[in-house]
């Protein structure tokens, strides 16, 4: 079933709040005053967060990355897509790099690995887009896109995705680009995009007053896990958004209602440059 | 009509040459900017989806150019298709980064930057800096130049590829050579009319 159907199983009237319903439903219940980042994931692990990264793998066993719940691999022959498990691990050491950010924050969350690295350049955006579209249907909270396109063909598909994604309460975060180009899915609104700051701190988010990039996250000098249970030192916005991922597997760890926008507005709230650093 | 064809000859095999040097320029800026061992432009050739080495400055040499790999193929074919720059140092440690594509260069390095080479909303090829003096912390001022180096070294590469395919076609690889030359050999009248149906063509594609 595509993942766009789900609209059509709202009950109807789907577009309207009738007053009866009261005022209180939308927020959780002990959303604060003053959103701190102690209300926001102090003492939390990431337990019961299920995380996907959509990258070149995740390599099995790998001491910084721990348990990987399962991992598949996007593959391309002719027109034809496949999406299957897949025991190769990690292809580039990137997604291995990724997940170990993700669980360097979140120690306790659930890992899941989708590879659309592999299928060749020409493979690439189908590839990534059958992944992404197989992550929105497993329902993962959060997904990790380290990773953009130019191709505008893919454009309208992509932005369709991301907007099933953020209506089924999974979170979309996104590398933004660092360079002066057009791709995505990062300018969409729908994600949380994120590019780098130089703070070594992992748990410092600084907002960006002017988007499209929303968020800054550490991306600078990071010591990542990489192939062959190494560890290396690397930089990029491929590696701020993990840090990201990290986090709002913390908040919605702790805060299993939230929303995508609800947690964007946790994230920006506790952001370095908007008071948030409590 | 053939004096024109020779001119755009000359043109074109000129211009080939210089965007060559004008990308082999670029590479030779990015290790001298990086005080790198070696710096790299890989082509991606789309019908064989590989990465091709164009340029190298450096470690390795003149000798790697013409190479070729699998376009997904290490950090260079995660570059390519993600569209991401990074950079990462201590690959030694790792036992197998990119062991077949580095090997078959008889060169492993320590530290890579790499950055995809985009023109549009086209990915042409990816930028390599290798083994920069790991003395000082990489800053985001440096990501910055080398995403500027990047664009560059594209827009070098886009206007090889350019010269390239406007050679080919001059040396009858395409319907428009064929074309053209039916027309250098036609006589006055017939030439007359098929420039006006090449303009009428002209309005068409506007």
């Amino acid at each position: 079933m595509s993942v766009l159907a789900h609209e059509s199983e709202e009950e109807l009237p789907a577009w309207s709040f009738p007053t009866s319903a009261g005022e209180s439903s939308l927020l959780p219940s002990d959303w604060p005053d003053r959103v701190t980042r102690e209300w926001a994931w102090g003492g939390a692990t990431g337990a019961g967060v299920r995380v996907c990264v959509l990258d070149s793998g995740i390599e099995l066993d790998h001491p910084l990355v721990g348990t990987v719940e399962r991992s598949v691999a996007v593959s391309k022959d002719g027109s034809e897509i496949t999406i299957a498990d897949d025991t190769a691990g990690d292809l580039c050491g990137h997604g291995t790099a990724c997940a170990g950010i993700i669980r360097s924050l979140a120690p306790e969350c659930e890992l899941t690995s989708v590879r659309v690295l592999g299928a060749g350049y020409t493979g690439s955006a189908p590839v990534l887009l059958a992944g992404l579209e197989w992550a929105i249907e497993q329902g993962f909270e959060i997904i990790n896109m380290s990773l953009s396109t130019t191709k505008k063909q893919y454009v309208d598909r992509l932005h369709e995705l991301a907007d099933a994604a953020y209506f089924k309460r999974t979170l979309l975060i996104a590398s933004a680009h660092n360079m002066p180009v057009e791709s995505f899915p990062w300018r969409f609104a729908a994600v949380i995009s994120v590019g780098s700051h130089e703070a070594p701190d992992p748990f410092v988010v600084y907002a960006n007053p002017r988007p499209p990039v929303e968020f800054f996250a550490r991306g600078l000098n990071v010591d990542v896990a990489w192939l062959g249970g190494a560890t290396i030192n690397a930089t990029g916005n491929s590696f701020a958004t993990p840090h990201v991922a990290g986090i709002c597997a913390l908040i919605l760890g702790k805060h299993r209602d939230l929303t995508p926008f609800q947690v964007k507005s946790v994230l920006h709230l506790t952001a370095l440059n908007v008071g948030g650093g409590a | 009509m053939t004096d024109l064809r020779a001119a755009v000859a000359a043109g074109v095999l000129g211009v080939e040459e210089g965007y060559r040097a004008l990308l082999r320029a670029t590479v030779d800026v990015a290790r001298a900017i990086f005080h790198a061992k070696a710096s790299s432009v890989f082509l991606l050739d789309e019908d064989a989806d590989e990465l091709v080495f164009e340029a190298v400055a450096g470690g390795g040499s003149e000798s790697l150019v013409g190479r070729r790999f699998p376009s997904s193929t290490g950090v260079a074919g995660w570059v390519l298709v993600t569209r991401q720059p990074l950079v990462i140092d201590d690959l030694a440690q790792d036992a197998r980064f990119s062991r077949d594509a580095a090997e078959s260069t008889g060169y492993v390095p320590r530290s890579l930057m790499a950055v995809p080479l985009l023109v549009e909303d086209r990915v042409l090829g990816v930028l390599e800096v290798l083994d920069r003096p790991n003395v000082e912390p990489f800053t985001l001022a440096e990501m910055d130049l080398l995403g500027l180096l990047g664009n560059q070294a594209a827009i070098a590469l886009d206007l090889l590829q350019r010269a390239r395919r406007a050679r080919a076609a001059l040396n009858g690889e395409g319907e428009l050579a064929r074309f053209a030359a039916r027309l250098e050999h036609a006589s006055e009248e017939r030439q007359a009319a098929g420039l006006d149906l090449l303009r009428a063509l002209e309005e068409l594609l506007d």
